[in-house]
C-alpha cells in the first residue's frame, strides 16, 4: 500500500514540475516542447510501476514495465525474427508496392478527366470501408506466409494514397499552369516541373497516414493465420498463453516500429516539401 | 508533427481535410462513377474465371462432362490461362460454385441479400442479427471514445501544462498500430469477469478517442487572433469565450472527426471478435468463414460491415450538412 502512496506523491510532485515549467513565462524553447511531455511519460511509467507493485497485480492482468523491459531484453533475438517476419516483410513490401500502385492509377486518373470523376468518389467510398476484413479473403488466397500479408496491406494503402495523389495534382493555381503554358511545356514537363511538386504535401499526407495502416493490416492479418512467427501470430499465441509481458514487449516492438516508419515519412517529407508554408521557419 | 493525420489509427477513413474540401468540390455527376464501378464488377466477374477454373473443372468431371485433360493431376501441372483455354465451353461454371474461391458478385449479393433479408433476424444465420451485434459494441465505445476525446480536448484548449505534456503523446498514438492490443484487452478483461460487450467498446472507445482529441483540439483553436480579442473586449469570460466562439467555431472539425472516429470504432469492434473467437457479429462471420472456408460468407459478411461504415459514415454527413446549414457555415 505504501508503494501506491509514494506513488501518488510522485505523480502530484512531477506533475507541479510540469506546471512549474509550462508556466513559465515566455515562448517555450525547444527544450521545454520535449522535456514536458517526457516527464509527463515518465511519470505515467513510474505510477504504472508502484502501483502494480503495491497492489500486487497478478502477471495476466497488467505487467509492470520493468518486467516487460526485462522480457524485451531477453527475447530480443524472437522480437527481431517476428520484427522481419511482419514489419519488413509484410508491411513494408505492401506498402512499397500499394503506394507505387495508387501512384500509377492517380497519374493515369489525373490524365483522364473521366476515370478521374469516377474514381475519385469511389476511392473516398473505400478508404471509409473497414479493409481489415478482406484479410481472411487474401490469406486464403495467398496463403499463411508474408505474401497474404502484404496484398491485406496493399488494399488497404492504395485507396488513402490515391485520394490524396489526384487531389494533390489538382492543387496548382491556373496562374502557375498558364505560365507553364506560355513556356510551351508539354504534358510531362508541366507535370514533372509543376504538378508533381505541387502534389508533394497531399502526397506526404496520403503516405503516412498509410505508415499506420499498413502496419495495422500486417499485424491484423496474422490473426487469420500466419507462419510460427510474426507479430500479430506472438500477440495471439501469446495471449492464450497468458504471457503477458511477451505481449507487451511485442507491442513496444509495435510501437516503436511505427513511430520511427511514420518518423522517415515524415523526414522525408520535410525534406521533399521544403518550400511548403507549414516548414518554413 | 503539427500535420498529423487524423485519420490514422483507423484503418479506415484516409482523407485529410484538405482532401476532403477538394473532393466536396467537384460535383455529384453520377455518370463516370457509374462507368467505373460497372467495369470494377466487369473485372471481378472475369477474375473469377481463372480464380475458379480448377474446381469448376473438377466438378464438370464428376457431373461426367469431358474435360481436357482428363484426370484433376494432369490439370494441376498447367496454368490457369491453358486450362481455360482448352475447356472453354465449361468456364460459366465458374461463376456458380458452391464453394468458389472468389464468388462472383450475383453470388455475393444473393447471400448478402439472404443474410440480411431472408432470416428471421434473431437467427445466427441472420446478417441483421451478426450487425447488430457489432453495432451496438461500435456504438456504445463511439459513444465514450467521443465523450473522453471531447472533455480531454477541452482540458488541453485551456491548459497549458495538459497541452504540453499530453498533446505529443495523443499525436504519437496516431502513428502506433495500437489495435495490436485489442486480442490482451479482450483477455483481460475476460479474467477479471467482464465480457460480452463491454471489452469490445472499450476497445472501439480507445480507437476513436484519439483522433477525436487531435481532432476537436485543432477545432477549438480554429478561432483566429482577432475574434478571440474581440470576445476579450466585451469582457467575455473563459466559459463564454467557450461558449460562444470555440464550440460552434469547432463544430466542422468535431464532424470530420467523428466520421474518422466511427469508422474507427467499427473496424476496432469487428477486430475485437477475432481472437476470442466470438459466437456472433460481423467479425466472427468473417473467422467462421475463414476456418470453414465458406468464401461467399466471408465476402457477404464484408459487405455487410461496408454498408454498416458507409451508413454510419453517410449519417454523420447528413447531421453535420443540416446542423450547419442552420448555423449558416453549410456550402
Amino acid at each position: 500500500m505504501s508503494l501506491v502512496l509514494v506513488a501518488l506523491l510522485l505523480w502530484a510532485g512531477l506533475w507541479a514540475l510540469n506546471v512549474r515549467l509550462a508556466n513559465r513565462s515566455g515562448p517555450a524553447g525547444r527544450g521545454r516542447r520535449i522535456l514536458v511531455p517526457v516527464i509527463f511519460g515518465i511519470t505515467l511509467l513510474l505510477v504504472w510501476e508502484l502501483v502494480v507493485r503495491g497492489l500486487d497485480v497478478p502477471l495476466v492482468i497488467l505487467p509492470a514495465p520493468s518486467v516487460i523491459a526485462a522480457r524485451f531484453v531477453g527475447a530480443l533475438p524472437m522480437l527481431w525474427a517476428d520484427f522481419v517476419q511482419t514489419i519488413v516483410k509484410g508491411a513494408l513490401s505492401g506498402y512499397a508496392m500499394g503506394c507505387l500502385a495508387a501512384f500509377a492509377v492517380a497519374i493515369l486518373a489525373d490524365r483522364v478527366e473521366f476515370l478521374r470523376r469516377g474514381l475519385l468518389p469511389v476511392g473516398n467510398f473505400m478508404a471509409a470501408l473497414p479493409i481489415v476484413g478482406t484479410a481472411p479473403i487474401l490469406v486464403g488466397w495467398y496463403g499463411f506466409d508474408w505474401q497474404s500479408k502484404a496484398a491485406v496491406v496493399v488494399v488497404m494503402v492504395f485507396f488513402p494514397v490515391l485520394v490524396n495523389t489526384v487531389a494533390g495534382l489538382r492543387d496548382t493555381s491556373a496562374m502557375q499552369r498558364d505560365l507553364m503554358r506560355t513556356y510551351g511545356a508539354s504534358y510531362a514537363q508541366t507535370l514533372l516541373k509543376l504538378r508533381l511538386p505541387a502534389a508533394m504535401p497531399f502526397v506526404f499526407n496520403g503516405l503516412k497516414i498509410a505508415t499506420t495502416l499498413a502496419l495495422i493490416g500486417a499485424i491484423v492479418a496474422e490473426f487469420f493465420g500466419s507462419p510460427t512467427q510474426g507479430i500479430g501470430f506472438r500477440i495471439s499465441t501469446s495471449v492464450g498463453q497468458l504471457a503477458l509481458d511477451t505481449v507487451w514487449a511485442e507491442i513496444v516492438v509495435a510501437a516503436l516500429a511505427g513511430s520511427a516508419f511514420y518518423g522517415i515519412i515524415a523526414l522525408i517529407e520535410t525534406r521533399v516539401t521544403f518550400w511548403h508554408p507549414s516548414h518554413r521557419r | 508533427m503539427s500535420d498529423a493525420p487524423l485519420s490514422a489509427p483507423s484503418g479506415g477513413i484516409g482523407r485529410s481535410a484538405r482532401v476532403a474540401a477538394v473532393a466536396r468540390g467537384m460535383g455529384h455527376r453520377a455518370g463516370p462513377v457509374v462507368a467505373v464501378v460497372a467495369v470494377l464488377v466487369a473485372i471481378w466477374y472475369a477474375a473469377c474465371l481463372p480464380m475458379n477454373v480448377g474446381n469448376t473443372l473438377l466438378q464438370a468431371e464428376r457431373a461426367g462432362a469431358v474435360v481436357t485433360p482428363e484426370g484433376p493431376a494432369a490439370r494441376r501441372q498447367m496454368g490457369s490461362v491453358a486450362l481455360m483455354a482448352a475447356n472453354p465451353s465449361l468456364l460459366p461454371g465458374a461463376w456458380s460454385l458452391e464453394r468458389p474461391r472468389l464468388p462472383a458478385p450475383h453470388q455475393v449479393a444473393v447471400a448478402l441479400w439472404d443474410g440480411v433479408a431472408g432470416q428471421s433476424v434473431t437467427s445466427a444465420r441472420s446478417l441483421v442479427y451478426h450487425a447488430w451485434v457489432t453495432l451496438s459494441a461500435t456504438l456504445l465505445g463511439f459513444a465514450i471514445g467521443t465523450g473522453l476525446g471531447i472533455l480531454l480536448a477541452v482540458g488541453i484548449v485551456h491548459s497549458r501544462v495538459m497541452e504540453m505534456s499530453v498533446m505529443p503523446w495523443a499525436i504519437v498514438s496516431q502513428t502506433v498500430p495500437i489495435i495490436a492490443i485489442a486480442p490482451m484487452i479482450i483477455v483481460v478483461l475476460y479474467s477479471v469477469g467482464v465480457q460480452g460487450i463491454v471489452p469490445k467498446a472499450v476497445i472501439s472507445a480507445y480507437l476513436s478517442f484519439f483522433p477525436v482529441v487531435v481532432g476537436m483540439v485543432t477545432g477549438f483553436r480554429s478561432p483566429d487572433a482577432m475574434q478571440l480579442d474581440l470576445l476579450r473586449t466585451y469582457a467575455a469570460t473563459r466559459a463564454q469565450i467557450f461558449g460562444k466562439l470555440r464550440l460552434p467555431a469547432s463544430l466542422p472539425y468535431l464532424f470530420a472527426s467523428l466520421k474518422i472516429g466511427v469508422a474507427a470504432s467499427l473496424v476496432g469492434a469487428i477486430v475485437a471478435e477475432l481472437p476470442t473467437g466470438a459466437q456472433a457479429g460481423l467479425g466472427a462471420r468473417l473467422l467462421a468463414g475463414s476456418y470453414y472456408g465458406q468464401n461467399i460468407q466471408i465476402w457477404a459478411a464484408l459487405f455487410a460491415a461496408a454498408l454498416l461504415a458507409a451508413g454510419l459514415v453517410g449519417l454523420i454527413g447528413l447531421v453535420e450538412r443540416g446542423l450547419l446549414a442552420r448555423m449558416g457555415m453549410g456550402q
